[in-house]
């Protein structure tokens, strides 16, 4: 409850101070709104439905793209772990395509498939993909060959060594990819919604852009926040329970 | 520990005490390849280990004695030569001979059940129930049923060395294979793990291979022990400990058969601990 109410008091105060620098008039009001200002924007922009369908829309190409970068990267990063030809090459595609800013992947996306979803899905794909396809890689060589040993004794062996020894001994550095290629996915979705705007769906990128070009201040800045509120809330809400159930059964936590 | 007349009354089939097996080395020879050449980890090593027989392999680090232990696991091939328990060769490592590792080879994403629990899921023809039922009862033999539900980074070395324990114990195998087990705890542990280790020997009847660089630690449980000699690794010699049990690490006469081993140890040029 002491931590919280600090939290809030911090946030206050930021406020507070955000709101004199406003009311001293030390930039134009066009360039820096009021938090008030910014308030109204958020309350409008929530009833009459724009903001919420452009979060649905951002939400949804991010979740969908995540969910395929996750759902190929984890077998793909099982077989280059397992298989020396797949690690050879696909292993190595995987670490130079990851150094890749997957902002980087935009303009190709737009070339190759136009302005529709599916480039916007592609860029989010990308984003994700090579994060988990080496984190799992990584996370399967690092396993102690000891787990395997003492697993091959008690009788596993092929599927039920992968799902019952080797996936969750490397569950750590898969979570850790997982949440890497959030942040990526989300960085190069949201550059990509700022970049084109598409006709089948205006996202929160979009949003952001169209307040810049309205030189809307108050838009721009409530969007900003808007996503932080979701990168933080997505921390918060998936990432952060697993974590710290990681943290709890490995005995790796400082706190 | 709890042993005494402490069986469940919904004991199953399962923890019945089952005969222990026969163990039967012959000629067996391993190699490696080294950064210096072909490394001999054992020569034509040939021994037999009766029904319920606690045998301890002692040598310098390096003899091949953990190979030799891994080999009749099942978990290395020998270059050369069989492995026969009960009559039959090993092949592959299978449930009637499971091993207890040196360093703690507990799953830390489960708890302390779920790790003594590992093995009787892969074990087919029970039900759940019965495997919740096993699995209590072996943490109650090594006791630590209030710990079951500790994770494994929260457990002392002892305490996690007697949770291997349970987890070895639980699929009821009919040999224990154990490396160095105790190597890494302090002695006061140690020395109560002995005396529990006997206990739970003598309660579940099982064949015990027991490697071990410590020679008092050999005398104090083998019934045999046998000397490695490193490069090409050989059995030495072998010395036939005849005292009662439960044996306790510190009196006279194990000190004197302790002597009588390091001393046969050192006229191989190595010296050893304990």
């Amino acid at each position: 409850m002491k931590r919280f109410l600090l939290a809030a008091a911090f946030f206050a105060l930021l406020l507070l101070i955000w709101d004199a620098a406003f009311r001293a008039r030390i930039w134009s009001p066009v360039l820096l709104p009021s938090p008030w200002q910014v308030a109204i924007y958020l309350k409008n922009a929530a009833v009459d439905g724009t903001l919420v369908k452009a979060t649905v829309i951002t939400m949804r190409r991010l979740l969908v793209g995540y969910f395929i970068g996750l759902v190929v990267g984890l077998p793909v990063g099982l077989l280059t772990a397992r298989w020396k030809l797949f690690g050879d090459t696909i292993g190595t595609m995987a670490l130079g395509l990851q150094t890749l800013p997957s902002v980087c992947w935009v303009p190709l996306a737009l070339l190759w498939f136009g302005q529709t979803e599916a480039a916007m899905l592609f860029v989010v794909v990308m984003g994700t993909l090579w994060s988990v396809v080496i984190a799992t890689e990584t996370g399967v060589r690092n396993v102690p060959p000891i787990y395997r040993r003492a697993a091959l004794t008690m009788g596993s062996k092929r599927l039920h060594m992968w799902f019952k020894v080797i996936l969750p001994a490397a569950l750590p550095f898969i979570v850790s990819g997982m949440k890497q290629g959030w942040a990526f996915a989300w960085r190069s979705l949201m550059a990509a919604e700022i970049f084109v705007t598409i006709l089948t769906g205006f996202g929160l990128g979009q949003l952001l852009h169209y307040g810049r070009e309205l030189s809307a201040m108050d838009q721009v800045i409530a969007i900003m926040l808007v996503i932080v509120v979701i990168g933080l809330l997505a921390d918060k809400i998936f990432f952060s329970p697993i974590e710290r159930f990681l943290h709890r059964r490995w005995g790796t936590s400082q706190a | 520990m709890h042993l005494a007349g402490r069986h469940r009354s919904s004991a199953t089939e399962e923890l019945k005490v089952i005969a222990p097996s026969k163990l039967a080395i012959e000629e067996v020879s391993k190699s490696f390849q080294s950064a210096s050449g072909t490394v001999l980890a054992l020569e034509r090593v040939s021994l037999n280990v009766a029904e319920g027989e606690f045998v301890c392999l002692v040598g310098a680090s390096g003899c091949g004695k953990s190979t030799l232990l891994n080999i009749i696991a099942g978990l290395e091939k020998p270059d050369s030569g069989t492995v026969l328990a009960d009559g039959k060769p090993v092949t592959a490592p299978g449930r009637d001979r499971l091993v207890m590792f040196q360093e703690s080879a507990l799953f830390p994403w489960l708890n302390v059940f779920g790790n003594v629990l590992f093995p009787l899921k892969l074990k087919p023809n029970l039900t759940n129930k019965d495997r919740h039922d096993v699995a209590k009862y072996y943490l109650e033999l090594v006791g630590l049923t209030r710990f079951e539900r500790a994770n494994i980074h929260e457990l002392s070395g002892g305490m996690k060395q007697r949770v291997s324990l349970a987890r070895a114990l639980a699929p009821n195998p009919r040999v224990l294979l154990m490396d160095e087990p105790f190597a890494a705890l302090d002695a006061l542990t140690r020395e109560q793990l002995y005396g529990d280790i006997q206990e739970i020997w003598k309660a579940r009847r099982k064949t015990i291979v027991f490697v071990t660089h410590n020679v008092r630690e050999a005398a104090c449980l083998g019934d045999r022990v046998l000397i490695f000699s490193p490069h090409p690794g050989r059995i030495q010699e072998e010395f036939a400990v005849k005292l009662p049990r439960p044996r306790d690490i510190n009196s006279v006469d194990l000190a004197g058969y302790a002597t009588r081993i390091t001393k046969a140890l050192k006229s191989l040029g190595k010296t050893a601990t304990g």
